[in-house]
């Protein structure tokens, strides 16, 4: 068990200290996710320099409709979510959770436009690399370069998304057991970044996926 | 409060495996790191045993790869890499800083359990019937060509690469928010400079790799072309990204090092640290400059001849703090009053053994000569110099000198000082030959070499019976003393740094009162006082 002194554990010298804490190591996770991602993205980017046709005739096969759609769903869900620290802040922990349900339902919808709609359209086109492939010639090695990454890469942010959700919950939870005060929101703040950080992932996506391929 | 020591602040099996104190979270991973290490080390043995004779002591080729494949696997992940930050650095993080405990506890702890489930992954892997493309995994081999279980061993290592990424983040976050009142950062021992600079590394490289394992799983798994040139990709794409990780690693191997013998030379010559500015900064740029060299492992893989230009003189950039230190170490030691206690020839060694690796560095940084040695023993040799001989032995000068202030008992000091010296003549007499063996020509990972390299051969293996006795040595002797070693005092070297102000072994909130810093490190009297007291 750690060691707790009054409201804080006993390495902070109070809770004020031991909260900024908490918020410095998520922007240093943080900024481990963003090279993490940036692997994939430098790897997609390098990819597509070399394979030029090939990347822009498969992201002319993607949905660029849903796809745009769910970028302005998710940010939502984000705006949201930052009114609801705000109102955490403020000692208003009624509207905190509905901004919390609020945001997660439209994490939610993002998740079942994305992966029960689009990826099932994805599927049934064949754009799965494999024998079925519907885009043939000079150009299909490359086209099918761009499918890995986009099936890489979305369930990739799919699953940050599902982690975030959970978070989200978590705070749902601790805000209905009255553990958050005014002067103690560091976990919705914490949560907050988190959920950001998976809209800036997006944010690079949507561009790579539906809009590039089609500048030409 | 208790007086009792975290030892004996509970015994039961799940005080232990529950734990949130740093020192109790030190020990479980310098258990576990301990494993690794003897295992890895079984499989260097059976390599060095199948290369006695120019055909080969073991029967199949197929064998020999996966046992050099497991021997570097277990050592660069499970051991080298976290050995020093998660075993003497959670020890020492909270201590030196004169705090209670790391940032946090629980994120902590949950960092030995993903570092063991990814070990145990890794190990199933190996026993299933192991891997055999060289710690490296190299595409398309690893993808398209190779029998072993390739996916299984990657998937443990993306999970132990979380759990360096936590213990980075949660060193860091430490060193900035948990300093003890008057602890400036320039007033920090060089220790914890370089393990915040190791953090660096740990946080920004280890999520490429781990992306880079997932993109390799994924190719393996589906047969689609990211690297493997005959499904579309790009193999040289694989070797970016993983010398991106993989050089910088090694810096998280060596840096460490540094730091405990940043503490040794100073507290065994009684002298302040020479240029401790220029030893602290030396580290930070080491760990920039490490993410900036990685194309030097691919001068012969077919990159453009300026970018080779580029990293070739990056590579030697890289080797002038590394330079700067060593001259600080031999300044710190003149005119000292030196004592040659354990600690301080386990340093000494670390001080001869890194330098000849270091150097050796730069003969395969510079291009010419890089085309020659590339892929041969040479290179082996090289780096076994700077992670073998430099870290391994850093890491026992370390354990040795804060093995009084971990157990609270003393380590038999004549069984110290004879394990120093067999492990440095054990080490020259296993890879000094390797350095002759690479520049005749002996290509590495060969089961089987022409016989006129057979001397140079058994003389390495003989060699490496010196260097297991010498790892043996302090494995018993050490686990002797937690029973019958002398009980140590608070302070048994008359050292500096408040890890040294509380009790041998400390309480579980480390300090009764928080301490205070008022003065700079490494603040030993002068020689003419030292030599009276």
């Amino acid at each position: 068990m750690i060691e707790t002194v009054g409201n804080h554990e006993f390495q902070y010298s109070d809770a004020r200290h031991q909260s900024h804490t908490a918020i410095s190591g998520m922007w240093l996770f943080l900024a481990s996710e963003t090279l993490f991602f940036g692997a994939l993205f430098l790897a997609w980017i390098y990819a597509r320099h070399w394979r030029l046709e090939g990347f822009d005739l498969g992201a002319r096969h993607t949905d660029m409709t849903l796809g745009t759609v769910n970028s302005v769903i998710l940010i939502t869900s984000s705006v949201i979510y930052a009114a609801g620290v705000l109102y955490a802040e403020a000692g208003n922990m009624r509207r905190l959770v509905q901004c919390c349900y609020a945001a997660m339902a439209f994490g939610v919808v993002f998740l079942l436009l994305k992966f029960g709609l689009e990826w099932h359209t994805d599927f049934s086109h064949h754009l799965f690399p494999g024998a079925d492939f519907p885009i043939k010639g000079a150009a299909r090695g490359g086209a099918q370069l761009f499918f890995v990454f986009y099936f890489m890469s979305t369930a990739l942010h799919g699953l940050h998304m599902l982690i975030g959700l959970g978070l989200v919950l978590w705070i749902v939870v601790r805000a209905k057991r009255g553990e958050f005060t005014r002067e103690y929101t560091t976990p919705v703040t914490v949560v907050g970044l988190y959920w950001a950080f998976v809209d800036m992932v997006w944010i690079v996506l949507y561009p790579l996926i539906y809009l590039i391929g089609r500048g030409a | 409060m208790s007086t009792d020591s975290y030892l004996t602040d509970g015994d039961t099996l799940r005080s232990w495996l529950l734990t949130t104190d740093h020192k109790r979270i030190a020990l479980l991973y310098l258990f576990t790191i301990t494993g690794f290490f003897f295992i890895g080390g079984s499989a260097a043995a059976l390599v060095r045993y199948n290369l006695i004779t120019p055909e080969g002591m073991i029967h199949s080729a197929e064998t020999y790869n996966r046992l050099f494949t497991m021997h570097g696997v277990v050592m660069v992940w499970f051991f080298l890499v976290p050995a020093v930050p998660v075993s003497l650095g959670n020890f020492l993080v909270p201590l030196m800083l004169g705090a209670r405990d790391l940032a946090f506890p629980r994120l902590n702890l949950f960092s030995w359990y993903l570092f063991l489930l990814g070990g145990f992954i890794v190990l199933f892997s190996l026993l299933m019937g192991g891997v055999d493309t060289g710690w490296t995994f190299y595409t398309p081999l690893s993808t398209a060509y190779s029998q072993g279980y390739v996916v299984w061993c990657v998937v443990g290592i993306f999970i132990s690469g979380f759990s360096s990424i936590a213990t980075g983040v949660n060193f860091i976050v430490s060193i900035h928010r948990l300093r003890a009142p008057g602890m400036t950062w320039f007033r920090m021992p060089v220790f914890l400079w370089s393990l915040y600079a190791t953090s660096v590394i740990l946080v920004l490289a280890t999520p490429v790799l781990a992306m880079t394992l997932l993109l390799l799983a994924f190719e393996a798994i589906f047969h689609i072309g990211v690297f493997d040139p005959a499904l579309g990709g790009d193999p040289l794409l694989f070797q970016h990204l993983f010398w991106f990780y993989s050089h910088p690693a090694v810096y998280v191997m060596i840096l460490p090092g540094f730091g405990i013998v940043s503490e040794i030379i100073p507290a065994f010559s009684r002298k302040e640290l020479f240029g401790y500015k220029f030893v602290v900064w030396c580290s930070i740029a080491i760990a920039v400059i490490s993410f900036l060299v990685w194309g030097h492992h691919m001068f012969v893989a077919g990159t453009s001849i300026y970018s080779a230009l580029v990293f070739s003189i990056l590579s030697y950039m890289v080797a002038v703090p590394s330079a700067i230190k060593v001259f600080n170490w031999l300044g710190t030691m003149h005119k000292g009053y030196i004592r040659f206690d354990a600690p301080m020839l386990y340093a000494l060694g670390f001080v001869g053994l890194f330098t000849m690796g270091g150097l050796t560095g730069l003969f395969v940084a510079a291009l010419g000569a890089d085309v020659h040695l590339t892929q041969t023993y040479f290179v082996v040799a090289h780096f076994h110099y700077v992670m073998v001989g430099g870290m391994v032995s850093a890491f026992f000068a370390g354990l040795h000198y804060w093995w009084p202030k971990i157990t609270g008992r003393m380590y038999p000091e004549m069984w110290g000082r004879a394990g120093a010296l067999t492990i440095f003549i054990g080490f020259h007499l296993t890879f000094f030959p390797q350095f002759i063996l690479g520049y005749l020509g002996m290509p590495r990972r060969y089961h089987s070499y022409s016989p006129e390299f057979q001397t140079l051969n058994v003389l390495s293996s003989a060699g490496t019976l010196v260097l297991a006795a010498g790892y043996l040595l302090p494995l018993a002797y050490l686990t002797w003393s937690l029973f019958h070693g002398e009980k140590a005092r608070d302070n048994p070297w008359a050292a500096t740094g408040l890890e040294w102000l509380t009790h041998s072994p400390p309480p579980t909130e480390n300090f009764a009162e928080t301490p205070r810093v008022t003065g700079k490190p490494y603040d030993y009297p002068p020689p003419e006082q030292a030599a009276i007291t």
